[in-house]
């Protein structure tokens, strides 16, 4: 098979422009000879000479560059937990553990969503893959690089109000490129810009407080999606709106990463959120937090996410993933009952 | 509707009206009632002088001076060691607050003696000050700073120690360097608690002052009062007072006004408790 001659280039291509593991690399290029093969032979079936087959096979994929870019880009993993556990003192002096042994992997431009019981170290993923705190065990990589302190590849959208409330929303947004050395104006026609996108022009020289909560999500999001990061974490960031803002923030939220392809890890305790956004949903135990399942989404997008909970397909995938964290939930309520008594 | 709204922004100016008809009332009440007992020798002015005393004496003061000069030198000296004091100690309150708030080896290591400092009755310092800096107004400035050096301290220590740390997790993630992190977040929190102490603090450092000039002073208001005490003056101590008292309402409408344009940022706070 011809196609064979055409692997060469890719593989020079991969050494050239992305770093990766020997392994990683052989995943992703027999990954590509499967799909070039794939096609190649459909044409011969179709009565194609083998040349052509070949030739049309790679300009369907792109130049080789760009194959071997998106599938690098696709498969490798940007986030990977390897039986991480975490250990926190409490203030009686006794050890808890948020997460025990969890295995996770986020790939590159994909949006995971992780659900669990409140207390199962959701949150606490996030700041260990974040850098703001280290596993007691295992490793966290990011980039293909442990963590040690905080990177610059990463965002962090809070649960709480993070933006400054003593800066208004330009200087709240132009904080990022300001810290990483951006020259004023630049920083400045930058954050305009990322303004506009998240719909708040106008309201530059307001202050966090003079905004809605809605508002100031969106000036949380334009602050964190500025510097680009190739790993987007949100803890809950839209818990504390209203339910009718909530699922316009969602869809922004989408329509903003669809253009990013940067990877998403979501956090939520509500099922519903996590189906709507995401293309997998990791369900964690209750607290210590392990890795109980994870589910595919394949819902089709662009989504809505005010109408997409009401396909067929949407409840079968509730319906089995709320089977396995309905257990978590009632362990963790028992759990909370029996701390209170 | 509109009727409504009409009415109650008509009762709330009957209100303001009557609120400021009463006071005007206690003051006339309170002030007549010790000038007529006075005269009528229930009381007597010698210990408890009387409002046209007090009156009488404020314009000897004005027009022909006082015992250590023209009045107005008076008054500018203690601003003077006033703001210079309040100017100092405000300067390494905030200094020594945000450092030991955020370096912990210097909290720890300097921890007993502040609270040994503090827990002292610091006006003692005064007699210390003068006899080490003399009788100028540099010993007065010495007292003024002790005084309001503690309480900015005690705020910005705290201010530092309160920042919220959603703040702080998002600038270093933002990619915030220690001392970005210092002056872009810590110290703009920090802030809103630095500035409610300098109310209270311009009123030490004119405490400083005044205590300065009793305990030994070649010009000041303290000084006034001091020489009003020896010649048995009761109006010139109650005039001299309430010369202080206007020199601190002036100094208390500044503090505001710099505070309005420091802190534009924070939503409408309850500026003061107005009693």
């Amino acid at each position: 098979m011809t196609a064979h001659s055409v692997l060469g280039d890719y593989l020079a291509t991969l050494e050239q422009a992305l770093r990766f593991s020997r392994e990683e690399k052989r995943r992703i290029l027999l990954e590509a000879k499967d799909h070039l093969l794939e096609d190649a032979a459909r044409d011969e079936a179709g009565g194609v000479a083998s040349d052509e087959a070949e030739r049309r096979a790679v300009k369907r994929f792109g130049d080789a560059q760009a194959v071997a870019r998106r599938f690098a880009e696709e498969q490798v993993p940007v986030v990977t937990l390897r039986g991480v556990t975490k250990n926190f003192l409490t203030p009686s002096g006794g050890v808890y553990t948020a997460l025990h042994h969890v295995d996770l992997e986020v790939r590159a431009t994909e949006f995971l969503a992780l659900v669990g019981p409140s207390g199962c170290g959701k949150s606490t993923a996030l700041a260990l893959i974040s850098g703001l705190e280290s596993p007691s065990q295992g490793e966290v990589r990011v980039m293909n690089e442990p963590v040690r302190g905080i990177g610059k590849d990463v965002g962090y959208v809070f649960q709480t109000d993070a933006v400054f409330p003593w800066k208004n929303v330009l200087d709240n947004v132009a904080t990022g490129p300001r810290f990483r050395g951006a020259p004023r104006d630049d920083a400045n026609a930058r954050a305009r810009d990322w303004i506009s996108r998240v719909g708040l022009s106008g309201f530059e020289s307001h202050y966090p407080h003079q905004l809605s909560g809605g508002m100031r999500k969106r000036a949380a999001l334009a602050q964190t999606l500025i510097n680009e990061p190739r790993i987007l974490l949100m803890d809950e960031p839209f818990s504390a709106l209203d339910v009718q803002t909530r699922t316009l923030m969602e869809n922004e939220l989408l329509q903003l990463w669809s253009a990013t392809g940067s990877a998403v890890v979501f956090v939520t305790h509500d099922l519903e959120e996590a189906i709507s956004l995401a293309d997998r949903v990791v369900v964690l135990t209750a607290g210590p937090g392990t890795v109980k399942g994870v589910y595919p989404v394949d819902l089709p997008r662009p989504r809505n996410v005010a109408e997409i909970r009401f396909q067929p397909e949407f409840a079968r995938i509730y319906r089995e993933i709320w089977n396995d964290l309905r257990d978590e939930v009632q362990l963790s309520y028992e759990r909370s009952k029996r701390n209170l008594s | 509707m509109v009727e409504n709204t009409r009415a109650r922004a008509r009762a709330r100016t009957q209100h303001r009206v009557l609120v400021n008809g009463l006071r005007v009332a206690v003051a006339v009440l309170l002030l007549g009632s010790w000038q007529i007992t006075t005269d009528l020798g229930w009381v007597d002015p010698f210990f408890y002088g009387k409002p046209s005393g007090i009156a009488a004496q404020l314009w000897t003061w004005v027009t022909e001076g006082t015992a250590q000069g023209p009045l107005w030198q008076q008054v500018a000296t203690t601003l003077q060691e006033a703001a210079l004091g309040f100017l100092i100690g405000v300067a390494l309150g905030i200094v020594f607050g945000v450092a030991l708030g955020r370096i912990r080896l210097l909290a720890d290591v300097f921890a007993p003696y502040i609270k040994a400092l503090n827990a002292m009755p610091r006006v003692v310092l005064g007699s210390i000050f003068i006899i080490t800096i003399g009788y100028g107004i540099w010993s007065k400035v010495a007292l003024a700073v002790v005084l309001v050096f503690f309480v900015v301290f005690f705020n910005a220590f705290q201010g530092v120690r309160e920042v919220d740390r959603v703040l702080i997790a998002n600038a270093r993630i933002l990619g915030a360097s220690e001392r970005q992190l210092s002056s872009h977040v810590i110290f703009p929190s920090a802030l809103s608690w630095i500035l409610a102490s300098l109310h209270t603090s311009f009123g030490f450092a004119l405490v400083g002052a005044v205590v300065g000039e009793y305990l030994g002073a070649i010009h000041g208001i303290g000084l006034m009062i001091a020489t009003a005490q020896a010649t048995f003056n009761p109006n010139g101590v109650f005039g001299a007072m309430l010369l202080l008292a206007a020199v601190a309402i002036s100094a208390e409408f500044f503090m505001t006004w710099l505070e309005d344009r420091l802190v534009r940022w924070r939503p409408n706070t309850i500026t003061d408790v107005s009693i």
